[in-house]
């Protein structure tokens, strides 16, 4: 607000002089002791101010403090040096890895690309899957046959991704002199689909196979618990509007056309901008459980990529300037999807 | 016209109860493979003659998991962790979501940016580890030498489920708690009294994403904690998986029943307990997912 000069003085006709205006006098006299203001309530409503600590203060420690580490990327890595006495090193890290023309550039460019083809694979195949799901939940009609495909198809979520890997890892494994290869490989082999010797060789250790395998057990993991929210968009949608149709003369498939989609469409939105907003934030452990060196041409994401070079190499300060570019671009794709998920349809997702 | 719109509909159910029928079995196919190679002899396991029951029944596999103090160990470590993390975690996400939940909050908006800022934008794998060496540093320096204690403590935190808490406490009605502050309820009566149990169920769903996520928790567990005899069952199933998968150890493999049975074993009994309860909390998982469209 722009303030004028009425504002602190006021004209008094019937002396002739200015005087002060005591309402901006207030005004100012808050202002200035805004502070005293704030310690006044906090006192004054400490209990609650109380409650807030203990979550503040473990989010400061170690959810902002690493924060704060990530200064090292601009600095000379020394183990032994707190990060504020280290040399500043400038962009050297980034740049090394954006345009390093070396091998550990390449390295870099691959991990960038395969985060985003993992996620975009993810996209592509497994964000339909739960909303067909949805839509079968929806057409069988009893009630008990329609809780057990939900249970079963909800229960691989609960297990955690150690268990999942390892099932999966033993579903496709290698043959040797002692045991066959894994029960998948050879089904897979029956139907023609792959030679004996690949089958052999295991799935998890040919480079070709790694984004299926990540892309199905994606699907088994996540598929029904994701049907979740489709399922409730369509279960609210008015008996009356299928009878409408109905009535109009719509088969099962017009039925679906225009009452059902266009009523799970809003969800269907803020779930794929959810989704894109998520593109370069993959979960590291299930590729660290899977990956090996064999399948790194497709399997190393950026965070596998630090992991390797910073917690089991020495190379920290690489490591950590080349997740904290994914991570800066993916925020800003997470800010960016939510800015338009807010515009496309008053629903903020954070 | 009537007659052919029926035959859509039939083919239609058909075609969804047969494809559900195949995903469901697709979802449960391998916890059943694994529970039968589990109790399968050593060459049905190693000639993959085990397809859906098991052949050749022993127990022996499971009977070496019960004898391992190993597994004992790690199987209470974890529900160590899982206890103590899920009520440290509640207990202040609980309390932080409160006092959010309130308008009269002074920089209520800068409180939920600094929250949700972690949902954003994370360090990374690296400057958290160092972040955790320093931390068990001060740990060690003021006496407490567990490293569980650190993975209790120290992870697990999810800005998520506070948002969730607190915006099930924005629901519960302001006449409610005025009337507590009439009579004369502290701000602590107010939100034990009044505002717990008026949210139990948002609070048994968090409890449950914050619990599952402690017993399912691998990698920092595994990068933490040094002394062997303290991994969580997770870091433990892991380890005798790259273990048993070694070429050398499965080549001077003499026992009656396969290596692998023994990892299918370990997988079994760290599914066991999460399909006991989970009949009991299946619904409250679809619940909290529903409360996920955030409002603001």
């Amino acid at each position: 607000m722009k303030l004028d000069a009425s504002d602190y003085l006021i004209y008094d006709a019937e002396t002739r002089t200015y005087r002060e205006n005591p309402e901006q006098k207030v005004r100012d006299d808050v202002e200035k002791h805004y502070w005293l203001h704030v310690g006044r309530t906090i006192v004054k409503d400490w209990r609650l101010y109380i409650m807030l600590v203990p979550m503040l203060v473990v989010f400061l420690l170690w959810r902002y403090m690493p924060m704060y580490e990530l200064l090292g990327c601009f600095k000379v890595y020394d183990q032994v040096l707190p990060v504020s006495e280290q040399l500043f090193s400038g962009f050297s890290y980034f740049k090394r890895l954006i345009a390093g023309g070396d091998a550990l550039s390449a390295e870099f460019w691959r991990a960038l690309r395969n985060t985003f083809l993992l996620s975009f694979y993810g996209l592509c195949f497994g964000f339909p899957v739960p909303i067909i799901l949805a839509l079968f939940f929806n057409e069988v009609r009893s009630n008990i046959a329609r809780s057990v495909f939900q249970v079963l198809t909800y229960l691989p979520k609960f297990m955690s991704t150690v268990v999942m890997t390892s099932l999966v890892t033993m579903l496709v494994k290698q043959g040797s002199l002692t045991s066959s290869y894994g029960i998948v490989s050879q089904l897979l082999e029956k139907l023609g689909l792959i030679s004996a010797e690949l089958a052999n060789g295991g799935l998890l250790n040919d480079p070709r196979f790694f984004r299926g395998i990540y892309q199905l057990s994606g699907i088994w993991e996540e598929a029904g618990y994701g049907s979740i929210v489709y399922f409730a968009a369509i279960i609210a949608i008015s008996p009356t509007s299928y009878e409408a149709a109905q009535i109009d003369g719509a088969g099962k498939m017009s039925q679906m056309k225009y009452v059902v989609l266009p009523c799970i469409l809003s969800t269907i939105v803020i779930m794929l901008i959810t989704k894109i907003g998520s593109l370069l934030s993959i979960g590291y452990e299930k590729v660290l459980l899977l990956y090996n060196p064999n399948t790194y041409v497709t399997a190393d994401v950026v965070s596998t990529f630090a992991q390797r070079y910073g917690l089991e190499g020495a190379a920290k300060g690489i490591a950590t300037a080349a997740e904290m570019l994914n991570n800066v671009i993916g925020m800003l794709l997470v800010i960016g999807a939510n800015t338009i998920a807010r515009k496309a349809s008053d629903v903020s997702l954070y | 016209m009537k007659r052919k719109l029926e035959t859509t509909e039939l083919i239609f159910k058909i075609v969804s109860y047969t494809l559900l029928t195949m995903f469901a079995i697709g979802c449960l196919y391998p916890f059943l493979y694994a529970i039968s190679s589990s109790l399968s002899g050593r060459k049905a396991v190693e000639y993959a003659q085990v397809v859906l029951f098991p052949k050749d029944v022993q127990f022996e596999a499971f009977g070496q998991m019960f004898t391992s103090n190993m597994f004992w160990n790690a199987y209470s470590n974890t529900l160590f962790i899982t206890f103590y993390g899920t009520i440290w975690a509640l207990g202040y996400s609980i309390l932080g979501a409160y006092a959010l939940s309130k308008k009269r909050l002074l920089f209520r908006k800068t409180f939920n940016f600094f929250l949700v800022f972690t949902m954003w934008f994370s360090a990374g794998i690296v400057p958290q580890y160092l972040n955790y060496l320093n931390t068990k540093d001060v740990f060690n320096a003021i006496g407490i030498m567990d490293d569980k204690w650190l993975v209790i403590i120290a992870m697990g935190m999810a800005a998520m489920n506070i948002i969730l808490l607190r915006n099930a406490f924005e629901g519960v009605p302001s006449e409610i708690e005025e009337a507590a502050i009439v009579d004369g309820a502290t701000e602590f009566q107010v939100l034990s009294k009044v505002y717990i149990p008026m949210s139990k169920s948002t609070i048994a769903t968090v409890a449950l994403f914050f619990g599952i996520s402690r017993w399912n928790g691998y990698f920092w567990a595994r990068q933490m904690i040094s002394n062997s005899n303290e991994h969580p069952l997770m870091v433990f199933i892991r380890l005798t998986l790259e273990e048993y998968t070694d070429p050398e150890v499965m080549s001077g493999w003499n026992k009656a029943y396969a290596s692998d049975s023994v990892i299918y074993a370990l997988i079994v009994c760290s599914i066991v307990p999460i399909l006991v309860i989970y009949p009991f909390i299946q619904k409250y998982f679809a619940k909290g997912t529903n409360v996920g469209g955030v409002k603001e």
